[in-house]
């Protein structure tokens, strides 16, 4: 009953996603492999030195830079013939891929699994987190996405054969033109202990950098809501919620954010959350642990010159 | 060239779920439905595509109960030329491989270039359907799109994706399936008049029995309950000086 786990690489680094798939995967399986689709073999060090990781297959080719969501599922369902489970953690990376290797495989995939209550049931989110489900899988192979925010990263310290696979490279149907990403000197937002986000609230983008010099004075990631991207104060990938990114750090503090369902989806397993808010109805401040209820520009003034 | 727009009925994003004790599922009686959030956005981009001339029509197709004859209906009051409601007979809820093997069907019978959906359903938060669909027809795929441009030779697409890292452009050569996000564009209402047209536009039922595809649930429900949000705490504070204080003594600082 070996599980694979396709493997996401930022650069040569291991996400922390792919090390809770590792995780989640110890709970099923004492056999465990992992994949990586690489333009460079080098970038399998990094891999082979993970923790509870067999063997590790490599399928490294330069056509795999920037590699098409079609050649990339074609390559893992081949590899996946040898395997009970497929698990890769929950990121725009595994949602693209794995439900398109279901297909391949003629198997249902279940997403972001927050919970493993046996071989084949697990528990996972519906209806932005407010619903929990217990299913099971009646199909052969388990084809799975996992929240990094529910299972703990695996670490290093393991010392993995690395096999290289030569597998023809089907041809792709969508070319890779550009990826803008946003660069910052911050802590990442999904593995960050502390994330300072804010909202509509913050009025424009010139005052949402008061956020921005808050996050470095607390070493905190940056995050925001929807309503906050929309506005165009700062870049889609800050976006936190049920159809941003989902996080879980030790201190939340929201400011300008009213606390939709949407939103809260995406933080509501915050250790401690604050919020600073002028309205003390808003559903935000009931998830809080401390709230601040002021006018948020004042408030974010006194943090910001505050002496710590 | 035709376009084909799945879209799904589910719970109102902004209504709060909740458990039947007795029946140990969802309730959904006499609860507020809307179409998918994602999938409007759908046919606001199919609609401005057909409006540019780039399409020859649009078809939206769902499935579901009779109440998702609804949801159809809305769509053709938004603009969209024909509807195909492939009808179930419970409230069953499809699982993404079946579903993509009825659009796969359809697609294919339709010999539709370019199909958009949603990129998520904001119930069951699956976010595989487009995947799957494109897997099984072995078109070329965009999830996540934010932005979506034909070439003028209308061989292919230009899409922006939203990811993890930030924006993806990539270049997709059709046929292809995209996948909706939320900033791709913002969807019409439908006005009065065209409501009362949208009854008069072709709306074709298929039974989805005769389609001949296996819908036994490959993943069963075994049960569910709720999650929401517990309310905590709320602890006020007046200054910087008692929140950073608090703070440390939380040990978070
Ligand atoms: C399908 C779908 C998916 C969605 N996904 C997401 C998602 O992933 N993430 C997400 O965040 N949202 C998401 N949304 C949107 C969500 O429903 C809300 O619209 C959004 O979260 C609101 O953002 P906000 O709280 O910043 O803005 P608002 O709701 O406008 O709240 C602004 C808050 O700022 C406060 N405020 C204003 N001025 C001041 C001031 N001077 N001082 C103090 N307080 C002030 C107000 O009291 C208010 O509470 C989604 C919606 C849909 C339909
Ligand atoms: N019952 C359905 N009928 C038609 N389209 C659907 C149905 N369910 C899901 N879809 C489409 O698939 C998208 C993604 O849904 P999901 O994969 O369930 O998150 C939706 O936005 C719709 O475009």
């Amino acid at each position: 009953m070996s599980a694979l786990i396709l493997i996401e690489l930022n650069g040569s680094e291991v996400s922390s996603n792919s090390r809770a798939a590792i995780t989640a995967a110890t709970q099923l399986s004492d056999t465990i492999d992992a994949l990586v689709l690489t333009d460079d073999s080098a970038n399998a060090a990094s891999v082979a030195s993970l923790k509870s990781i067999n063997t590790v297959k490599v399928i490294a080719d330069s056509k795999l830079e920037h590699v098409s969501v079609g050649v990339a599922s074609k390559l893992v369902a081949e590899v996946m013939t040898d395997y009970k489970y497929l698990l890769s953690g929950s990121s725009t990376y595994s949602k693209n891929i794995l439900p398109v290797v279901g297909a391949l495989l003629d198997v249902q995939p279940i997403s972001d699994v927050c919970e493993i209550k046996s071989n084949n049931t697990f528990v996972r989110p519906l209806y932005a987190g407010n619903i929990m489900a217990t299913v099971e899988s009646s199909d052969d192979t388990i084809v799975m996405t996992v929240r990094a925010t529910a299972f703990e990263h695996s670490g290093d310290g393991g010392s993995a054969t690395v096999e290289e696979l030569s597998l023809p490279i089907p041809e792709q149907k969508s070319n890779f033109i550009s990826l803008h990403e946003s660069q910052s000197e911050r802590p990442e937002l999904t593995t960050a202990d502390r994330i300072v986000s804010g909202g509509r609230g913050l009025g424009s983008k010139d005052n949402f950098a008061l956020i921005e010099q808050l996050a470095d004075k607390l070493d905190a990631a940056v995050g925001a809501s929807r309503a906050a991207v929309d506005a165009g104060f700062i870049s889609n990938d800050y976006q936190v919620g049920q159809t941003g990114k989902v996080v879980a750090p030790k201190l939340y503090l929201a400011v300008g954010i009213s606390g939709a369902i949407q939103h809260l989806a995406g933080m509501k397993d915050s250790q401690v959350i604050v919020v600073i808010n002028s309205d003390p109805d808003a559903p935000m401040a009931r998830m809080a642990d401390l709230v601040w209820q002021t006018d948020l520009f004042g408030a974010l003034k006194e943090l910001n010159d505050h002496v710590l | 060239m035709k376009i084909i727009i799945p879209i799904k009925r589910v719970l109102d994003p902004y209504t709060q779920a909740r458990v039947n004790k007795q029946t140990q599922l969802v309730d959904l009686t006499n609860a507020k439905m809307a179409m998918n959030p994602f999938c409007e956005i759908a046919v606001e981009e199919a609609l401005k595509i057909k409006e540019s001339n780039a399409a020859s029509e649009t078809i939206a197709v769902s499935i579901g109960t009779e109440k998702t004859i609804d949801t159809l209906r809305t769509a053709l009051a938004m603009g969209v030329d024909r509807a195909i409601f492939v009808k179930t007979d419970s409230e069953l809820d499809l699982q993404p491989l079946h579903l993509g093997k009825i659009l796969a069907n359809i697609v294919k019978r339709e010999e539709a270039q370019l199909v958009i959906m949603g990129k998520q359903a904001v119930d069951n938060d699956n976010n595989q359907t487009g995947q799957i669909l494109s897997g099984l027809l072995d078109y070329s795929l965009g999830t996540f799109i934010s932005k979506f441009q034909l070439s003028d030779d209308g061989k292919s697409v230009e899409v922006c994706r939203e990811i993890d890292s930030g924006i993806e452009t990539r270049q997709l050569n059709l046929p292809t399936i995209v996948t909706v996000d939320l900033r791709l564009n913002e969807p019409r209402y439908a006005s009065l008049p065209n409501i009362m047209k949208a009854r008069s536009k072709p709306l074709e039922t298929i039974e989805i029995s005769s389609f001949d595809i296996d819908i036994s649930p490959r993943v069963k429900v075994i049960s569910v309950e709720e999650s929401g949000t517990k309310d905590r705490a709320s602890k006020q504070v007046q200054s910087a000086e008692e929140l950073f204080s608090e703070l440390s003594q939380l040990g978070v600082l």
